[in-house]
């Protein structure tokens, strides 16, 4: 047998495998396995087996301190059911308004960014260079965690907001531009050459053939990278870009479980309302 | 297709006037959110720190450029470490994940009340980043791998959740009548109806998880769980921008080809 | 073998599908219900083995109530009631004899399903149904690789694996070409008759039925309106079934539905899916 991984091309050799079909006629029967070549099968298993035997060595845990924090964990989750909007509510309200101002502006910034920077990542319309640009400038966007790149802009332009706001707008335009390249990717053909046909303007083209195939994805994603980037912001606060993380961050490390609790909640609520409205708006616009 | 009449010649308009003036009020409103909400972060922000910003760009790639490639045997320990957080978090959010959905998804819940739960579940995990539930952990059960394991693992539950019930609920429904109909009990209608549908988006949403998970297990260590994140933190620290260079290197590296290997394998089952 | 008495249905929006319908089947016949879209067919059928909640009325199988059980004595109902779909119903991801052997699940613990575990003599019984339906070289084909008739060949043996008293066929050809539909009408026929079953089709194309089945029942809104033998089915009567229409048509329908069917063939010999 052939050491393929091809589900389709084992069932059809096998269909012809009288072995099989002589042993069924007398009531023994087995599944064909998911990887037809035995030497490939046993060869993964050993070494999903052997990378256990390697992970359970090299995580090197400290039970007594497990234990330990079992009982922190407990609190913890206690918290949840007497959350404290108050003893801190000043500083959770400046590090919300921060963190939804943040979000908005970034976010719209960033899909402006983006737009262009799709267009330009798109195989089918996009000359080669303009290509190869835009897709190592997405590459380098997708590959860095939010974090890695909060800390170089608050290295750069200070502690604050502002950096927050570059920092999501970096990383909406990776997100966004990679999206909707693949989708003018997959956008029709057909339109795109009959406008073309009629002699429009390349704006014109955009405009009137490819902007109608992505739209209403294009709406979708936004509010989805919206959602996204209000998460986010709840994390570079931690490394001095603004924003309700930072309020977050203080809390846990005084231990001070009710108010990391309380802004917890906050962030779920509003990332669950916004699911909801997300959902309202792509029924109106799709 | 509105057309309005003047002299009785048809103007076709591609609005009716009102359909214009909402779309004129909706702009409005949000421009003027936007002026709004910039002037915030305008007020919350030092102005003169950036009148250096590229003075301070120039000279933090400067320091980054070339980097130091003496400590990459260094990483390759920690880089193996943030391998495993995001394979064992990976598995062990999944598991907890796949009965969650079945409890979440319309079709399969057995209670109204556990769908509910199962679905506070799923939106908490989902709403907190890794990095949160990793802050907490550390916080809880000391600094290590096992802290960035369990958080990654967190977060991993509402993803997957998220997604196979939703996988679950987009099921052909006709087999299932059919698999009830032979008499079978309701473990078994699960195991030969919905399964074999889902077998497909489960295995490549796991995969696609993990691939996100690498990414979110290079930062980790920032606040000490593990991984290539701690000696990124502590390169930083020491302003050795060479040694972060070199460790952002790596990190684009591994994301590629952990990319490379998640599309592979989606392209495999599907 | 099948009595209903009284079957009512009305569904949470208020239609009311089934209005008191009285029926009794011996076994060994065959029946076929006939009546437009929307008559209440597909209701009655999976209200006989309760995939379908009936209203009110009661159900019978060999002389057990079986209108209102639950848990082990509904599977144990359902089991003797074998189920044939319109579109095959098939789980597509498994293979012929996976899906063929599901047909046994109500005779084996969840554990022994789960690990494919199947006794012997499931086994040897499903090949030789297989054969039976000529597609025992296809045992390890997946659910998806085939044809709509061998689809539904898969689907006869699965509904014959459970060793069904009675069996019920919906729509079986509605999804087929007319020469399939024919083959297919035989075999279900054939099969009734070799194991003695009682056997309830919906189905669509009267002239298919007339030239198969031992009794016709017609049903209007939910109400029977005709029952009685194939040959009793006059113009009139087809009338007060359908509603108004030109009867002598249905012939020239049927020849139309031929020549879609040498069209998807030769569609599937130029590289098309069939």
């Amino acid at each position: 047998m052939s050491s393929s991984l091809d589900t389709s091309a084992s069932a059809s050799a096998a269909q012809l495998d009288p072995a099989r079909i002589a042993a069924a006629k007398k009531g023994s029967w087995r599944p064909l396995p998911l990887i037809s070549s035995r030497k490939l099968r046993w060869g993964l298993n050993l070494a999903a087996l052997t990378y256990i035997v390697l992970v359970y060595y090299s995580v090197d845990i400290n039970w007594a301190r497990v234990a330990q924090g079992f009982d922190r964990g407990l609190n913890f989750v206690g918290s949840f059911f007497t959350p404290d909007f108050v003893t801190r509510g000043g500083e959770i309200a400046v590090g919300l308004r921060e963190s939804l101002t943040m979000t908005f502006v970034a976010t719209v910034i960033g899909i402006a960014l983006a737009i262009p920077v799709g267009l330009g990542a798109a195989r089918n319309i996009a000359p080669r260079p303009v290509y190869f640009f835009c897709r190592t400038l997405i590459a380098l966007s997708r590959t860095f965690q939010e974090i890695i790149i909060a800390i170089l802009f608050v290295a750069m332009f200070g502690f604050g907001p502002l950096a927050g706001v570059f920092t999501l707008a970096f990383a909406t335009i990776g997100f966004m531009a990679k999206l909707l390249a693949e989708d003018i990717e997959d956008a029709q053909n057909e339109p795109m050459e009959a406008i073309r046909a009629t002699g429009a303007s390349w704006l014109q083209w955009i405009n009137y053939a490819v902007q109608p195939q992505v739209m209403p994805r294009l709406i979708g994603l936004s509010l989805y990278r919206l959602d996204i980037n209000f998460r986010e912001s709840a994390v570079i606060g931690i490394v001095g870009a603004g924003g309700i993380g930072a309020t977050l961050n203080t809390s846990i490390n005084r231990y001070d479980y009710d108010t990391s609790a309380a802004v917890l909640l906050i962030i779920i609520a509003i990332v669950l309302m916004s699911e909801y409205l997300s959902g309202y708006v792509r029924k109106w616009t799709a | 297709m509105p057309v309005k009449y003047t002299d009785n010649q048809p103007i076709w308009m591609q609005r009716t006037p009102r359909q214009q003036y909402a779309i004129w009020l909706g702009w409005f409103l949000g421009v003027m959110l936007f002026l709004l909400c910039f002037k915030v972060i305008s007020d919350n922000t030092i102005w003169e720190f950036l009148t250096d910003a590229h003075v301070q760009a120039a000279s933090l790639i400067g320091r980054m450029v070339p980097p130091d490639w003496s400590i990459t045997g260094s990483l390759m320990l920690p880089l193996w470490d943030t391998i495993n957080i995001a394979t064992v978090g990976t598995i062990l959010g999944t598991i907890i994940a796949f009965p969650l959905a079945f409890l979440a998804a319309r079709n399969t819940t057995p209670h109204p009340a556990l769908r509910a739960f199962a679905l506070g579940v799923i939106v908490s995990s989902r709403s907190i980043n890794a990095l949160i539930w990793a802050i907490l952990l550390v916080t809880m059960i000391g600094p290590g791998l096992l802290a960035g394991m369990i958080a990654i693992a967190l977060r991993s539950i509402g993803f997957v959740g998220k997604l196979l019930y939703e996988a679950i609920e987009e099921i052909q429904p006709t087999p299932v009548e059919a698999i009830t109909s032979t008499g079978a009990g309701n473990m078994q209608v699960l195991a030969w109806s919905v399964l074999p549908q889902i077998m497909p988006a489960f295995a490549g949403i796991t995969v696609y998880r993990w691939d996100i998970n690498i990414r979110e297990s290079t930062t980790l260590g920032l606040v000490g769980a593990g991984g290539i994140g701690l000696q990124m933190n502590a390169a930083i620290n020491n302003l050795a921008w060479g040694q972060v260079a070199t460790v952002f290197v790596l990190i684009f590296s591994t994301v590629i080809v952990s990319e490379w290997v998640s599309a592979k394998v989606r392209h495999a089952v599907i | 073998m099948l009595a209903l008495k009284g079957l009512t249905k009305r569904y949470a929006t208020g239609d009311l599908a089934l209005d008191s319908v009285d029926l009794v089947v011996p076994a060994g016949q065959v029946l076929a219900l006939i009546g437009p879209s929307g008559a209440g067919k597909s209701t009655l059928i999976r209200c006989v083995n309760r995939l379908v909640e009936p209203t009110s009325g009661s159900i019978h199988l060999d002389g057990e109530d079986i209108t209102r059980v639950r848990g082990n004595r509904l599977r144990h109902a359902r089991r003797q009631i074998g189920m044939i779909f319109q579109n095959y119903a098939l789980v597509e991801r498994l293979s012929v004899m996976e899906n063929v052997l599901s047909g046994r699940l109500a005779y084996v613990g969840f554990w022994r399903s789960f690990f494919r575990k199947f006794p012997q003599s499931d086994v040897q019984q499903a090949f030789k149904i297989l054969e039976r339906v000529g597609l025992e070289t296809m045992i390890d084909k997946r659910g998806d690789a085939l044809s709509g008739g061998q689809k539904q060949r898969v689907g006869i043996a699965r509904a014959l694996m459970q060793n069904p008293k009675l069996l019920l066929v919906d729509e079986p050809t509605a999804s087929l070409d007319p020469k399939t539909s024919r083959q297919i009408m035989r075999l279900i026929c054939e099969l009734c008759a070799e194991q003695n079953l009682a056997t309830v089709i919906n189905i669509h194309d009267v002239a298919l039925a007339q030239q198969f089945v031992h009794r016709v029942v017609g049903l209007r809104a939910g109400v029977v309106v005709y029952d009685g033998p194939p040959t009793g089915l006059t113009p009139e009567i087809l009338t007060t079934i359908y509603g108004e229409e030109d009867w002598t048509a249905v012939q020239k329908e049927d020849e139309h539905a031929a020549t879609d069917a040498r069209k998807d063939v030769e569609a599937a010999l130029l590289g098309g899916h069939p």
